[in-house]
């Protein structure tokens, strides 16, 4: 079912889609805690590792295939793996409001 | 909202919210994580002023004057304690925020405390270099009031001329800047047939956001409940409109919904859980677990004015005095539910059964609950009464008129 929403304005991640984060949205390392938070608009986000890493580089000017192919040579795994894993976390955020193409 | 909530694997999301009932949510091991060190949202009532005098306000009945406000510096002092103890988000709200002529020194604050900063207002008295000014300082999201999609209600509930007109321009201001929008739409009998349109106004205005927030029958709410409470079959409407617009507005518009707890099965988890992931402080400076806290009488609050902020949350007696669950009574000691719901919300149980350690009269647990659930649809289904409006002069009358409290079912 959700997989199906075609609304005006949803951004559909493909591997040729340049994300990146809108304004609003904060990527800061919690000095405190020891970890990563994204915050938004009455929303704190706390991103994994691969999340944190994969986010840093949603810079408008990367594709999704870049992205995938810089981490898969970082963390020596499979492109095809990575490309997938990436593109539905994006998916997952971009419906959330907090990716942009 | 609970679709959000799921994750992706990679990242857990928790819900911060201002409205005061809501507090956070999220999953159990995300917001342990993130709450063990301290509550990760902050909602600050710099003021009781407004020019609106709406009859669901969430402000207390007594309203604090003016002379008895913090000064600029205890605020910002505020500002630099929350950031330091772990605080995440920092909710600026009132009253009207914009009343206070120091706003910009206490987002420059809370910016230099690395805290997310939210401005609840109502925009009627907001001017744009203002908001330029406060965008420049570090303010990193601004939420509106709409009392209504309707000029002629809007102006009704407010009871301020030109309001709604006033709000667009704001709204509009808002986007122009870059800077996120929320539209909050309080919901009761004489707008919820207007909820399609809410969403309609918040996709034409940009907004990332919008809370379809039924009103909570607490303080000014519950003294003017026989005006304001819709039909159960009205609620359910709307509870399900909303959830198809979810779906079709996916990646466009968030809608965040607090429905109407005298409809529920089950009560809500108010605030996540008491003196867990949450804290209020007054205009006077007294740390609440919540916003209406102090309608419980047994209570002692702190204030920021005597005792250091992360002293309060971790030690005082109004923080502790539910916090857990030992404090519960049968049928939530013993409720399979008790670490989800939290026996739901304490002032309720207050206001309704006199005895903030009974279960949330919400819960059909309750032996309060057939009642109260019969009072609100009796009152629902009768003409609306008149509002008493939320100003200092309704203070005294709204103060002595004391309902008996319900009797219990044997």
């Amino acid at each position: 079912m959700s997989g199906d929403t075609t609304s005006p304005g949803r951004l559909i991640v493909g591997r040729e889609t340049r994300p990146k984060m809108p304004p609003y949205l904060k990527l800061r390392h919690d000095a405190g805690r020891g970890r990563w938070v994204l915050l938004a608009p009455e929303r704190v986000l706390t991103p994994d590792q691969t999340a944190v890493a994969v986010l840093q580089l949603c810079d408008g000017t990367r594709t999704v295939e870049e992205i995938a192919a810089k981490l898969a040579e970082e963390y020596s795994a499979p492109a095809d793996v990575i490309g997938k894993d990436v593109v539905d976390m994006l998916q997952d955020l971009a419906d959330k409001g907090y990716i942009k193409g | 909202m609970t679709e959000e909530l799921k994750g992706n694997g990679h990242i857990e999301t928790l819900i911060v919210d201002d409205e005061p009932t809501e507090g956070v949510v999220g999953k159990e091991d995300a917001t342990a994580e993130l709450c063990a060190r301290a509550p990760v949202g902050l909602l600050a009532e710099l003021t009781h002023r407004c020019p609106l005098q709406c009859p669901y306000c969430s402000n207390p009945l007594e309203l604090e004057s003016v002379k008895n406000e913090l000064t600029t510096e205890e605020w910002c002092s505020v500002m630099r304690q929350a950031g330091e103890m772990g605080i995440l988000q920092i909710h600026l709200s009132g009253g009207e925020p914009t009343a206070r002529k120091d706003l910009e020194d206490i987002v420059s604050a809370a910016s230099e405390a690395g805290l997310y900063s939210n401005l609840i207002t109502a925009a009627v008295t907001l001017k744009r270099d203002r908001l330029e000014d406060l965008k420049k300082r570090g303010l990193d999201h601004v939420q509106i009031s709409f009392q209504d999609v309707d000029p002629i209600m809007a102006e009704k509930i407010g009871a301020y001329p030109g309001a709604t007109q006033k709000k667009l321009e704001v709204a509009r201001w808002v986007t122009e800047m870059g800077l996120p929008l929320t539209i909050n739409a309080p919901i009761h009998r004489h707008n919820i047939q207007n909820v399609p349109r809410y969403i309609d106004l918040a996709v034409e205005l940009g907004a990332q956001r919008l809370e379809i927030a039924h009103a909570q029958y607490y303080g000014w709410a519950f003294l003017n409940r026989a005006a304001l409470i819709p039909t159960y079959e009205e609620t359910l409407a709307s509870i399900e409109y909303v959830e198809g617009a979810r779906e079709k507005l996916k990646g466009v518009l968030t809608i965040d919904m607090v429905v109407p707890d005298y409809y529920a099965k089950r009560p809500k988890p108010c605030m996540g859980g008491w003196g867990k992931g949450f804290m209020n402080i007054t205009p006077s400076g007294k740390v609440l677990p919540c916003h209406a806290a102090e309608s419980i009488p047994e209570l002692n609050f702190d204030n920021v004015k005597d005792r250091a902020l992360r002293d309060i949350w971790l030690d005082s007696e109004a923080f502790n005095a539910f916090r857990g669950t030992d404090w519960m009574k049968e049928p939530c000691r013993s409720c399979a539910f008790k670490e989800i719901d939290f026996g739901g919300c304490r002032c309720q149980a207050m206001a309704i059964t006199r005895d903030p350690r009974n279960t949330d009269p919400a819960c059909a647990l309750s032996p309060y609950h057939n009642e109260m659930v019969a009072l609100a649809k009796k009152e629902a289904a009768k003409p609306a009464t008149e509002f008493v409006y939320r100003n200092p002069r309704n203070v005294a009358k709204a103060t002595e008129t004391q309902d008996e409290p319900l009797v219990p079912a044997e």
